[in-house]
């Protein structure tokens, strides 16, 4: 743009392009070397160490490589689309995506239930202890997630804290982690706890940029606070839910840390997340599926996030 | 800022002048029955890490330990290096932070000011990274930084995390909203673009540049399972991947000790969260934004 813009006084100055051009030029040059200069330490670093893996893997997923290959790279073959045939044929791969989707459809909406609901308490006009609130409910995201399954993991024992406070109103709690059926719910209530916090802050910002006496006049015009809130706020925070949508299907799509330091995937394979059935395949030395699994992840993260933003725009 | 203020004003301004108290109070019960929820874990952690071993296992479980010890903590001193462990954890985050901040802010200046060849397809290469998932490139990074002979290396836990696409993307973000005219005047009066980079773009990039370091510091002190996999001696460990190998196996249930060490691992970030708390705050909720 620029060279564009400055290249077009030159010539209307009437002064001979001839004379012009040749410091121009050397100029350019000399700027894309600048440029080149600033941007070289990243583009070194970026290609070796991020670039060049995703094209390592994405060869390896339409190869039979496997962990005895890496030392004899010319003895690949090339094997097209078979591992994500196969992926589709894998039970284990299935159950995987099914927990997944599990995961994201029941993990993101409590998330952003939860971080729109608390967003808009803060926002009511409090004003005492509302820093202490904000740090507070902000807190767990800041935290490790080695040590917090420590903490949890001891929560979740059979006769925990958490079921020793559900026994207290009568209910006898489940073995949290060790039954198929309460793993996975065990497992959101954790994820929701570590990550409520960056929503929250999202749509805490959100809420400010609304300004005030929009819903002053709503309220002055005899419209109830619900009211309000579902034909102002919502609308005018439809960019900020995008934004906060399209984040949790990243992080939330990619499950892996709390079935890795929670549960190993286990009980029977109820917490295995597909990011946790590549890793294992890495680990069994099945370079191929593992790396096709992988991209299948990709593809459901571009497809989610592009679908949010047809479904936003539509509607704005 | 000044939003902020107004509505805050504008709010209390109303709420002084309305009689409903009962959904005031409603509200600060229901805002505070949630906090004791997020911080219940918080407070298990530490009371257990100074419980002896007695009351940890106790059925049904106590909150308050009746004899608080702090032998757990004397335990994990003797037996495990963590202060190697805190060091180590502390150079990876700081190292990062620096590469993070002077590299994406070079790169960032050139993908907002300048102009030069390829400039385009790269940024969208930058976009692209942002959403490929960590598992992806897991295996081949391995390889790579194995076959570099860097692996149980200070360089390989380093190296991998020096620049970040969301690091480039922070700041070509805000470059780009400086005006034109700034630079221009700049170089107007001679400045070299280095000048110009030094001079004018870095004092006006104070709030990203504290956005990224926090961002990226966060990420490295809780970063565990690349560590986990490159360092393989104890004098590499950082302190997450201390106590993810120091809980499984014969450990995996002695919760006094392990409580005591994930406190070890918590503490200093809550504290730094705790001293940085706006800038932490903001930081995450204007990357949101962008």
């Amino acid at each position: 743009m620029t060279s564009l813009a400055s290249a077009q006084p030159a010539s209307s100055l009437g002064a001979g392009p001839e004379r012009m051009r040749p410091p121009r030029a050397g100029g350019h040059a000399r700027r894309t070397l600048i440029a080149w200069a600033f941007c070289g330490p990243f583009i070194a670093l970026f290609a070796t160490f991020g670039v060049w893996p995703v094209i390592s893997s994405l060869s390896m997923s339409v190869t039979d490589i496997t962990a005895r290959d890496i030392r004899t790279p010319f003895s690949v073959n090339f094997v097209g689309l078979a591992h994500y045939t196969a992926l589709f044929g894998d039970p284990t791969f299935l159950r995987a995506a099914a927990n997944t989707l599990y995961f994201v459809a029941v993990g993101i909406p409590l998330t952003m239930g939860i971080a729109l609901a608390l967003a808009v308490a803060l926002n009511s006009g409090i004003h005492r202890a509302k820093g202490l609130f904000r740090v507070a409910y902000f807190a767990p995201v800041v935290t490790s997630v080695v040590a917090i399954a420590v903490v949890w993991r001891y929560l979740y024992e059979p006769d925990g804290m958490i079921n020793s406070i559900l026994a207290v109103v009568g209910i006898h709690g489940p073995d949290w982690l060790n039954d198929p059926n309460w793993s996975m719910p065990a497992l959101i209530l954790m994820a929701v706890w570590r990550h409520f916090g960056i929503p929250m802050v999202i749509f805490l910002a959100g809420l400010q940029s609304i300004p005030a006496d929009l819903l002053e006049a709503a309220r002055v015009d005899g419209a109830t606070r619900w009211q309000a809130f579902r034909s102002i706020t919502l609308p005018l925070l439809r960019p900020t839910t995008l934004v906060v949508a399209v984040l949790l299907s990243i992080g939330y799509l990619q499950f892996f840390e709390e079935p890795f330091v929670m549960t190993s995937g286990g009980p029977l394979g109820s917490t295995t997340s597909i990011s946790y059935y590549a890793y294992e395949q890495f680990g069994f030395g099945n370079y191929g599926m593992a790396s096709a699994a992988s991209y299948v992840l990709v593809a459901a993260i571009a497809l989610l996030s592009l679908l949010q933003f047809r479904i936003f725009r539509a509607k704005a | 800022m000044t939003t902020i203020a107004s509505t805050a004003a504008a709010t209390s301004a109303r709420s002084a002048s309305r009689p409903i108290r009962p959904a005031r109070i409603l509200l600060y019960g229901a805002l505070s029955l949630g906090l004791l929820a997020t911080l219940a874990p918080f407070a298990w952690m530490f009371l257990g890490s100074v419980k002896p071993t007695g009351e940890i296992v106790a059925n049904p479980s106590v909150w308050l330990p009746r004899s608080p010890t702090l032998g757990n903590f004397e335990q994990l001193l003797s037996k495990q290096n963590f202060g190697v462990y805190f060091f180590n954890s502390t150079l990876v985050a700081v190292t990062c932070v620096a590469g993070n901040l002077l590299f994406s802010s070079m790169a960032g200046y050139a993908f907002a000011k300048l102009e030069f060849a390829g400039k385009r397809l790269l940024f969208g290469l930058v976009l692209t990274m942002l959403i490929i998932p960590g598992v992806t490139t897991f295996v081949p990074l391995f390889v790579l930084v194995s076959n570099m002979g860097l692996s149980n290396s200070y360089l390989g836990l380093i190296l991998p995390f020096l620049v970040t696409p969301l690091g480039v993307f922070l700041m070509r973000q805000f470059i780009q909203d400086i005006p034109d005219s700034l630079v221009e005047a700049a170089r107007l009066d001679g400045a070299g673009e280095t000048g110009i980079f030094l001079r004018v773009i870095v004092p006006l990039c104070r709030p990203p540049l504290a956005t990224l370091a926090i961002l990226t510091f966060l990420a490295q002190w809780n970063n565990f399972l690349w560590p986990l996999v490159i360092a393989q001696t104890e004098d590499h460990y950082t302190l997450p991947v201390a106590l993810a190998l120091f809980s499984v196996g014969a450990n995996g249930t002695n919760y006094g000790l392990l409580l005591a060490g994930a406190v070890t691992v918590v503490t200093p970030i809550v504290l730094l969260f705790l001293a940085l708390q706006k800038q932490f705050i903001q930081g995450i909720a204007n990357t949101g934004m962008k």
